[in-house]
């Protein structure tokens, strides 16, 4: 019922109305068409009385002239057959006496988007280009851009761009802007057209436009200098010296593209020049002032001194305290100053930037506080000196308890382990204490990081990261991926103790998610640690990169884009302008078959190899549980349905060998001899599961008294001024030894040896001095033989069986670390009997045994005892 | 270019749009909205939007929003600093930029947008040209016009248009000729805690109110222009003469205008004419806070600081206020937490102060955040930078006009850490 009623007080009111546009008094006529426009204003329909407003136009009155065009241009396209009667009235006005007329004319006629109206534009169009009257000419340049828009054809074809270019030279500053701007338009939408084919002329004339034009003109003169490349750098420098007035003008759109063509131009000129630093110190006070403007406009501005200072910092080194925040400044405004004061910052005026970093991370906020936490991580990283201010500045805020603030200092702590490891360690304790307040995935990821990268400093990791494990379906990928890694370096660090731990992630990972990025990595580790831990160590607790002082910089050729698009909408958003909406659709297009064909091709292998990888599943995810067997299996040998039983390999022992096998082997590194070749001096009939574990653990002990792994470099000459090292263990006759070839590769003499070792897992010790005959010469190499003992001081190493030894001569001292064979610490009379054995090993608590089914082995206790 | 402009007022109602291209529809600015939901603060709002197929670029201005549609690539300065003109504009033709006299004036806003751009490209935007193009509505024009019949719509083409002086319209007549300038200084600071600076920067302008028969070529020259090396001049000041001479040369727009803005940076020493005494504690488990702040003089050259303004926002923990000025009055909202005292004239040997307490939410925490204090406060008859007009000169005209020079310091955004 309300619309209805609202229905019929429209329909009365357009009645009126129409009434009132017939009306023979001219004054109710112009009240009337003012009625109209209100309400179309307001958004109301007053289509209906197209043809009584179009009746109107024929007019002296100006104001009721440009009424009646103001509707007619909102309505001639849903009109498209009454506007035509428009046209002769427009065509006779072109041709008014009055230059006012005659430019609203061609101007009201350029807006009205109908075709059949167009066709009658050219005549008028190409006779107002030529107006004498520089008002017509500067309003027809526009026309030719609406024009354009319409029907580019049509422009072409009545070479109405000629005429425009034409107008490049016109006397009249006002209608060189305009034309300027009518070009660039038009040259938007053909990004590949030599519309604006800039020469020396031609630059000189805009130059000259450029004093006396607008401040709109300006803007449009200046974006199209920018587009100019000089010849050389005189040029540069003289089109320079010709803007820089224009970075004292009011209007920020004028400062801000000045800047756009001296930041350009400056390039091309000599860095060693006079000129070159007045014009850098010129480009500071007008970027200073822009931050003293509106807020909107501080935001365009900070956005593109985001790009200025990585393009040139030394331009607003000495100006960090403009971008101090206040605090009501708007958000977006604030989180820019906090960007560019980031940036700035330096050795000089890095207490400056933290005290008031610190001072906004008690601000209300959150984004903002958010941000400036991370911003002092970022100093750290940034500036040296400072990390232990930043850090303990974190701290604080840290002691603070709020939420947020914690979480974020957890992150950026992370990223300062990273940059300077080993140095602020002793603050995990304090972030341990945080650990159940985190609940935002990237704080728990850099929490679990954190555990993990430090797994062996911090004692309770296992049960750290056992308590993230808990929910681990429940987390985002991002931790889930993180925990996995984790707890694979806890494994890798102490694998005594993680076994189950790792065996429950890795099952986690793989059997029970479904996130592909997870059962990868989960898989991946799993095949590591179960083919070759020493590898995996190797991969996952490999030396990380160092991480960059700046985050987010800019790409250097985006930034050099950016650059030239300086007080643009890429400017604002940092992003290339072929990225933009519409304009640049052309660039885009032909970009694209490029991409599309290469996505085609790298298609049909993807389907190749995935149809390899596509076997595997239902093989990895066996419904019996068994998982490692089976991987393992698939892996490295043929399915076992094939032929003879594989050869014995240690992976034949499946699931035990990645707690077994790769244990022993991760711990004996150098051991290199394959369990298949273990002869069977332990054949007491025990019952199989012993056996195996005999196999694994004890077996080794007897035959190693003869096996000498081969010698390996300790100690490359490039390490230690000349002096090689290589070396190895032994155990002869009941004495441990350590057997060195030293050659000297120095130019001169060596002598006065000695040796030290580090305290180690087992207290091993030089039993005597090192006896290096002398004198030792370049090029000599001798044989040495240390006798060991195990009565020195015992500290447990990582891994187990690390040495760190210490060689001094008469050049310096050197360090060197090595890995010695468990199995030269094993003495020879270690046989047992059986009765023994059995009570040794009921001895060891039962929560220290774990139990393995092995299948599809085809060894038998007879098989392994015989070969 | 711009393609169309659409008014929306604090509620979330677009009561005017006009198209210079071809129509956008009123949905472009869902977005906006989404964007104005998502801010805490009306201010909050972003100025640039992206949408799938345009750019909105907005600004806030006496509780309105001009929102711009952009579908190329379009200096977004460019198009901020046109809204600002337009702003400008129905200021001075309405004297007020409300929604209600916009409304009022719907079919002069419409004339003037439409005049101020065309295809999206700026136009005429000096007030002068507009003003010659499309009469100001005037209460004694409004009844002129209803009884002769005449319009509002100037019938020649507008002097200023073409010529090499767009701001100046031919033909200026005034019996009372004059020129008064207004030297306005703002100060922008940060106080920290302890009372020291951390940034101090002034802001200044000089507003001039030209009223000149004929075309008067003028000058205006400063004791001490060193000061001013960071500067934007209004189109007309001659710039090369500014460079070789320090002078100020130029034909004035006719009204008012304003002829230069600088800025004084931190590097030189700027002048703090206030001090803040402050002590404002909360106690851990203590309902109660104290409150303690007491304003006094500071460099200001023998003037009085007058209408002081102390506003804060105290912390959201704080329930109410029980607080005792030594002078003005004192107001607290407990909904937005805002403290606001209107101290008046600070008087050098009675230095005013607000003493008292906070009562907080029973059991609460210590609030972490320490509340700014945010001070306003206007000094006549002084330019804090120090700056001083030497001499104002005439050309051009024969004629003695009135000249007139008057400064005055206020703050800025002068805020104090606690």
């Amino acid at each position: 019922i309300h619309n209805l009623k609202y229905f019929k007080r429209t329909c009365g009111e357009i009645f009126e109305l129409k009434a009132e546009l017939n009306s023979d008094k001219k004054e109710k006529k112009k009240e009337a068409v003012k009625k109209v426009i209100a309400s179309m204003t307001v958004g109301k329909d007053v289509s209906a009385l197209f043809p009584d407003v179009v009746n109107c136009m024929q007019t002296d009155n100006l104001e009721l002239k440009k009424l009646v065009y103001l509707y007619l241009m909102n309505y001639a396209k849903s009109q498209p057959d009454m506007a035509i009667m428009a046209v002769n009235t427009f065509v006779k006005d072109c041709e008014d006496p009055n230059p006012l007329i005659r430019a609203l004319a061609v101007r009201t006629m350029g807006c009205i988007r109908v075709d059949k109206i167009t066709e009658y534009l050219c005549e008028p169009l190409r006779k107002c280009l030529k107006d004498e009257d520089p008002y017509v000419r500067k309003t027809a340049a526009v026309c030719v851009a609406k024009l354009h828009d319409i029907n580019a054809q049509l422009v072409e074809d009545q070479g109405f761009l000629d005429t425009l270019k034409d107008l490049i030279s016109d006397s009249n500053p006002m209608v060189v802007a305009n034309a300027v701007a009518a070009l660039s338009e038009i040259a938007e939408s053909h990004p590949n057209s030599n519309l604006l084919d800039l020469n020396p002329q031609s630059i000189n004339k805009l130059l000259t436009a450029l004093n006396e034009c607008t401040e709109w003109g300006q803007i449009f003169i200046l974006d199209c200098l920018a587009n100019y490349t000089p010849r050389d750098d005189r040029e540069s420098q003289s089109i320079c010296e010709r803007v820089t007035p224009r970075l004292s003008h009011a209007n920020s759109a004028v400062v801000l593209s000045a800047v756009k063509v001296l930041m350009k131009f400056m390039e091309m000129l000599p860095k060693d020049l006079d000129y070159y630093g007045t014009l850098l110190k010129k480009l500071a006070p007008p970027l200073v002032t822009l931050l003293s403007a509106e807020p909107e406009l501080q935001y365009v501005a900070l956005r593109n001194i985001n790009l200025i200072v990585q393009k040139r910092p030394e331009i607003l080194k000495h100006e960090m305290k403009v971008f101090f925040v206040k605090y009501n400044d708007p958000i977006y405004v604030k989180l820019e100053k906090l960007d560019i004061m980031i940036r700035l910052a330096s050795q000089a005026n890095i207490a400056q930037v933290l005290a008031e970093l610190k001072e906004y991370a008690t601000e209300v906020d959150v984004d903002f506080v958010r941000k400036a936490v991370r911003a002092i991580g970022r100093c750290a990283i940034k500036v040296e000196q400072s990390a232990e201010r930043c850090v303990s500045t974190l701290l604080d805020l840290i002691q603070t308890k709020v939420n947020y603030v914690v979480q974020e200092a957890i992150v950026v702590i992370k990223d300062i382990f990273r940059k300077y490891p080993n140095k602020y360690e002793s603050v995990i304790a304090t972030l341990c204490e945080n650990l159940d307040s985190l609940d935002e995935p990237e704080a728990r990821a850099a929490m679990i990081w954190i555990v993990g990268e430090y797994a062996e400093r911090i004692d309770n990791a296992d049960e750290l990261l056992e308590s993230f494990l808990e929910g681990f379906h429940d987390e985002s990928t991002q931790v889930q991926l993180q925990l996995l890694t984790a707890i694979v370096k806890l494994f890798l660090k102490k694998p005594t103790e993680t076994q189950e731990l790792v065996q429950q992630v890795l099952s986690l990972a793989t059997q029970d998610s479904d996130n592909p990025d997870l059962r990868d990595r989960g898989y991946i580790y799993w095949r590591l640690l179960s083919t070759d831990p020493v590898a995996a160590k190797e991969v996952v607790l490999a030396e990380k990169p160092l991480i960059s002082e700046e985050t987010d910089l800019i790409e250097p050729t985006l930034l050099e884009e950016l650059i030239c698009h300086i007080g643009t909408l890429a400017s604002v958003y940092h992003k290339p302008p072929s990225a933009f909406v519409e304009g640049s659709r052309g660039v885009q297009h032909k970009r694209l078959p490029a991409r599309a064909g290469s996505g085609e091709s790298a298609e049909s292998p993807d389907t190749v190899s995935t149809g390899g990888v596509s076997e595997a599943p239902p093989a990895v995810i066996p419904s019996q549980g068994d998982l490692l067997g089976d991987l393992l299996n698939l892996d490295l040998t043929p399915p076992t349905t094939t032929g003879p039983p594989p050869p014995t390999s240690s992976m034949q022992m499946g699931a035990m060998d990645l707690l077994g096998g790769g244990l022993d082997s991760l711990m004996g590194a150098s051991f290199g001899a394959p369990p298949a070749v273990m002869p069977g001096s332990f054949n007491a009939p025990v019952s199989g599961g012993l056996s195996d574990l005999f196999d694994l653990g004890g077996g080794v002990g007897m035959p190693m008294g003869a096996y000498v792994p081969p010698k390996t470099v300790w100690l490359p000459a490039m390490k230690a001024k000349g002096l090689e090292i290589s070396g190895t263990f032994a155990r002869r006759s009941g004495v441990v030894q350590m057997e060195m070839t030293l050659t000297n590769k120095a130019m001169s003499v060596m002598g006065d040896f000695a040796i030290q070792f580090n305290r180690n897992s087992f207290g091993l010790a030089p039993a005597g001095p090192l006896q290096v005959l002398t004198p030792f010469t370049p090029n000599q190499s001798i044989e040495v033989t240390l006798p060991l003992n195990t009565v020195g001081p015992v500290m447990k190493m990582e891994p187990l069986n690390n040495l760190q030894v210490a060689v001094k001569n008469n050049i310096d001292v050197f360090y060197f670390s090595c890995q010695y064979p468990i199995s030269m610490l094993f003495v020879e009379d270690g046989k047992m009997e059986r009765q023994v054995f059995l009570a040794t090993w009921k001895d060891i608590p039962n929560d220290n045994e774990s139990q393995f089914q092995i299948k599809d082995c085809h060894l038998n206790s007879v098989v392994v005892s015989t070969t | 270019m711009i393609h169309s402009l659409f008014l929306v007022n604090a509620s979330g109602d677009i009561f005017l749009e006009k198209h210079w291209k071809s129509v956008v529809s009123r949905s472009v600015c869902d977005y906006f909205f989404e964007a104005q939901e998502r801010a805490t603060e009306p201010e909050n709002v972003p100025p640039v939007i992206p949408t799938p197929h345009h750019y909105l670029i907005s600004v806030l201005r006496h509780r309105i929003y001009f929102v711009a549609v952009i579908q190329s690539e379009v200096p977004p300065l460019f198009v901020i600093e046109f809204l600002h003109r337009v702003v400008d504009t129905f200021q001075d033709y309405f004297g007020v930029c409300t929604e209600a006299a916009i409304k009022d004036n719907v079919v002069v806003v419409y004339e003037l947008l439409e005049e101020m751009l065309d295809n999206g490209f700026p136009l005429a935007t000096e007030s002068n040209i507009l003003k010659e193009l499309i009469k100001p509505p005037t209460i004694l024009r409004t009844m002129v016009n209803t009884i002769t019949g005449s319009t509002n719509v100037g019938e020649q083409l507008p002097t200023g248009q073409l010529s090499v002086v767009p701001w100046r319209r031919t033909g200026v007549k005034y019996t009372n000729n004059e020129a008064y300038f207004d030297v306005v200084e703002e100060i922008d600071a940060i106080i920290d805690k302890s009372g020291s600076t951390i940034t101090a920067e002034i802001q200044g302008v000089i507003d001039a109110c030209v009223k000149l028969t004929g075309m008067p070529d003028l000058t205006l020259s400063f004791m001490n222009p060193r000061l001013l090396d960071d500067v934007s001049f209004h189109p007309c000041v001659r710039f090369k003469r500014w460079e070789a001479e320090r002078i100020l040369s130029f034909i004035p727009p006719d009204g008012n205008f304003r002829l230069l803005s600088y800025h004084v940076s931190s590097q030189n020493l700027v002048a703090i004419p206030v001090y803040v005494k402050h002590n404002i504690t909360f106690r851990e488990g203590s309902s109660q806070g104290r409150f303690d702040l007491t304003l006094g003089p500071k460099q200001t050259m023998g003037k009085a600081v007058e209408s002081v303004l102390v506003s804060s926002q105290l912390p959201r923990g704080v329930l109410n206020t029980n607080l005792n000025p030594s002078q003005g009055t004192y107001t607290f909202d407990p909904v937005t937490k805002l403290l606001t005292w209107d101290v008046g004239k600070i008087n050098p040997q009675k230095l005013p102060s607000l003493k008292g307490s906070m009562s907080l939410q029973a059991g609460a925490s210590k609030p972490d955040e320490n509340p700014t204090i945010n001070i306003q406060f206007k000094i006549q008859q002084m330019a804090i930078s120090g700056l001083k007009v030497n001499r104002l000169d005439m050309y051009g005209e024969k004629y003695k006009p009135f000249k007139g020079i008057k400064y005055m310091t206020k703050a800025g955004k002068f805020q104090v850490r606690t």
